[in-house]
């Protein structure tokens, strides 16, 4: 043992230098544990886009696939539920989709690339639960609009072009994935022009 | 033997230890039917910790297996029902014990000074208790499994800014997935039970170190000043620890073992007629325990037409279902979470148990009981525009009990407090 005196700025920079090298490489062996629970390169995979093809598809009828395991609906739409749009309005939280929920070319009234095919993620805004489709009997629901989705879960409604009622729990519009047309009859649903 | 015991004893102090913490511990004379959930929630626990450890032995954590497994459990693999049936009633009847420890709590005010770190404790594990449970619940992949981690999981989606990326993160996957399943089922069997054993020791550390409070809320350990009269002093020899080499004199008090041990056995006995009732006869719990949905396989494409969660996340689950904005509603039911824990610190009054308070404490703590239940209750109802509006009234009666509390706990107009325990 050595007498000499003890050299505290010396003693207090090695523990301060160690404490910093020992609190990064703390840092960086806790990435890999944190780092480990995001989405495996097959989850990514998965997550792929989906080619649906549209034409045999009858009005009014609602087709669901899957993407990413979310249930995405397809509806085609009639006329009269195209042209009943714009008669509940008032009604609506968000009636011109200011909210990002949908892709830009989905922000219109019928929030959909073409007015009669709307895609709309199947899963209600409020917590997460799959609304019914009621094409015809919408109105025991919200008065004097003839279809629309009624999540059973919690009670929140939305019209036909999944926009959101006022005075229900859910608070934003129903959420459309990106997609785009690759010829007449045929979307991709998770993939546009911009992320192809 | 005597010498062996001597080797041992000077390397490890084990009959020091039985002393400090069982034969020599002392404990209020007055200890009532409340104070039986302490020692049952230990019970509880270790049944949790056995049970499960067999029925990890035939259970496949896989979005594939998990849900076939169960299936074997229950029908092939022998006492694999009362296994599997144990663990899921033994997840409520965790809750039943640990609401009525609370309750006791806050009824003799066990978590005033100075059991702060005491009550800490006990909410650290009250909540780690909670995360335990809903990962359990996801094991089985039923219907409620996945949709009730689908409702739970995006709760965490309301985080401004992060929120999607979180649940993102928490999932492993765009979806509740396998993935989810498998490193909750890793959480549920092994970092949670660590950290609860843990976090139960300290808390029986911490309640050692300042002793049980009793139904009197007054202090048994006195100051060696001549000022206690004799014949209150206990009989009986306690370890120096608690009376400081005669520092201190503790009245009306007896040692834990074999006084409480007994008494325990006795409530334990009670709460086992109780617990085998619902496991042979109502496993299910009535559809609260298990719930009917769960018995179907997960299916992400179809929501159960009623999600609730098991009952004992109502309470809370109904106060976020009471604010109609997700961000604040989410606010709200960690704020009634935590609003329990900072409760040494809401309470400002000097006199602990409800005995000697005010009428009106009596009262708020009725308050607080009936909100707590209806809250429980409504957190299983579909939401109605009725059933909303009472979740907002008893929400705001709810945190009235804490607001009201620090207001009349300063200058509360208290009964004389007794000398001696009653």
């Amino acid at each position: 043992m050595s007498n000499a005196p003890v050299d505290h700025g010396r003693r207090r920079f090695l523990t301060i230098a160690t404490s910093v090298v020992g609190g990064v490489g703390a840092i960086g062996a806790a990435v890999p544990f944190i780092a480990s629970w995001s989405p495996s390169e097959r989850a990514r995979q998965a997550g792929a886009a989906v080619s649906v093809d549209v034409s045999k598809m009858e009005e009014g009828q609602l087709i669901r696939v899957e993407w990413r395991g979310k249930p995405v609906w397809i509806v085609k739409r009639t006329q009269e539920m195209i042209d009943s749009l714009p008669d509940h309005e008032n009604r609506l939280r968000d009636p011109e989709s200011k909210e990002p929920q949908q892709p830009h070319y989905a922000q219109n009234r019928h929030r959909s690339v073409r007015p009669e095919f709307f895609v709309a993620v199947g899963i209600c805004t409020h917590f997460g639960c799959s609304p019914t489709y009621m094409p015809n009997e919408f109105a025991a629901q919200a008065e004097g609009v003839r279809s629309g989705f009624f999540c059973p879960c919690h009670g929140s409604r939305f019209d036909i072009a999944g926009r959101v009622f006022q005075n229900v729990p859910a608070p934003t519009n129903l959420e459309v994935p990106p997609y785009m047309y690759t010829s007449e009859f045929t979307m991709m649903i998770g993939e546009d022009e911009e992320t192809a | 033997m005597k010498n062996l015991m001597n080797w041992i004893e000077y390397r490890l102090p084990v009959v020091e230890k039985m002393k400090i913490h069982m034969t020599q511990y002392p404990a209020p004379k007055n200890f009532n039917f409340w104070y039986f959930f302490g020692s049952l929630a230990i019970v509880v626990l270790v049944n949790q910790i056995l049970t499960g450890i067999w029925l990890t032995m035939n259970y496949e954590p896989s979005a594939e297996g998990a849900f076939r497994s169960i299936e074997y459990i229950m029908r092939d693999v022998e006492y694999g029902w009362l296994l599997r049936y144990m663990h899921s009633t033994g997840a409520s009847a965790f809750f039943v014990v640990v609401y009525l420890h609370m309750l006791r709590g806050m009824m003799y005010g066990s978590y005033q000074k100075p059991r702060e770190l005491l009550w800490i404790f006990g909410m650290l594990i009250y909540l780690v208790l909670m995360a335990e449970a809903f990962m359990g619940y996801m094991l089985p992949w039923g219907q409620m499994s996945f949709w009730g981690a689908q409702v739970i999981i995006s709760i965490f989606g309301v985080i401004p800014f992060i929120g999607d990326d979180l649940t993102l993160w928490i999932r492993g996957d765009y979806v509740i997935s396998g993935a989810t399943l498998n490193r909750f089922f890793a959480l549920h069997v092994i970092a949670l039970p660590l950290v609860l054993v843990i976090l139960v020791f300290l808390h029986i550390m911490a309640l050692h170190e300042v002793g049980s409070n009793n139904p009197d809320g007054i202090e048994t350990k006195r100051d060696n000043d001549g000022t206690v009269p004799a014949e209150a002093v206990s009989k009986f020899e306690f370890h120096d620890n608690f009376t400081k080499g005669g520092k201190k004199v503790i009245i009306d008090s007896i040692p834990f073992h074999p006084y409480y041990t007994v008494k325990d056995l006795v409530g334990l006995a009670g709460f086992l007629f109780l617990f085998a009732y619902v496991i042979f006869f109502m496993p299910e719990g009535g559809g609260y325990f298990l719930e009917a949905p769960n018995f179907e396989l997960a299916n992400p494409m179809k929501t159960p037409e009623h999600i609730a969660p098991v009952w004992y996340f109502t309470p809370f689950y109904a106060i976020l279902r009471a604010v109609p904005n997700p961000l604040f509603g989410a606010v709200a039911m960690f704020a009634a979470i935590l609003a329990l824990a900072l409760l040494p610190w809401i309470d400002r009054g000097k006199v602990r148990s409800v005995r000697y308070r005010c009428g009106l404490h009596k009262l708020n703590l009725v308050n607080f009981c009936i909100s707590f239940v209806a809250l429980g209750i409504l957190g299983v109802l579909p939401a109605t525009p009725l059933y909303t509006l009472l979740s907002q009234l008893f929400s705001f009666t709810y945190f009235g009990f804490f607001i009201l509390l620090w207001f009349y706990s300063k200058n509360e107009n208290t009964k004389p407090l007794p000398e001696r325990l009653t």
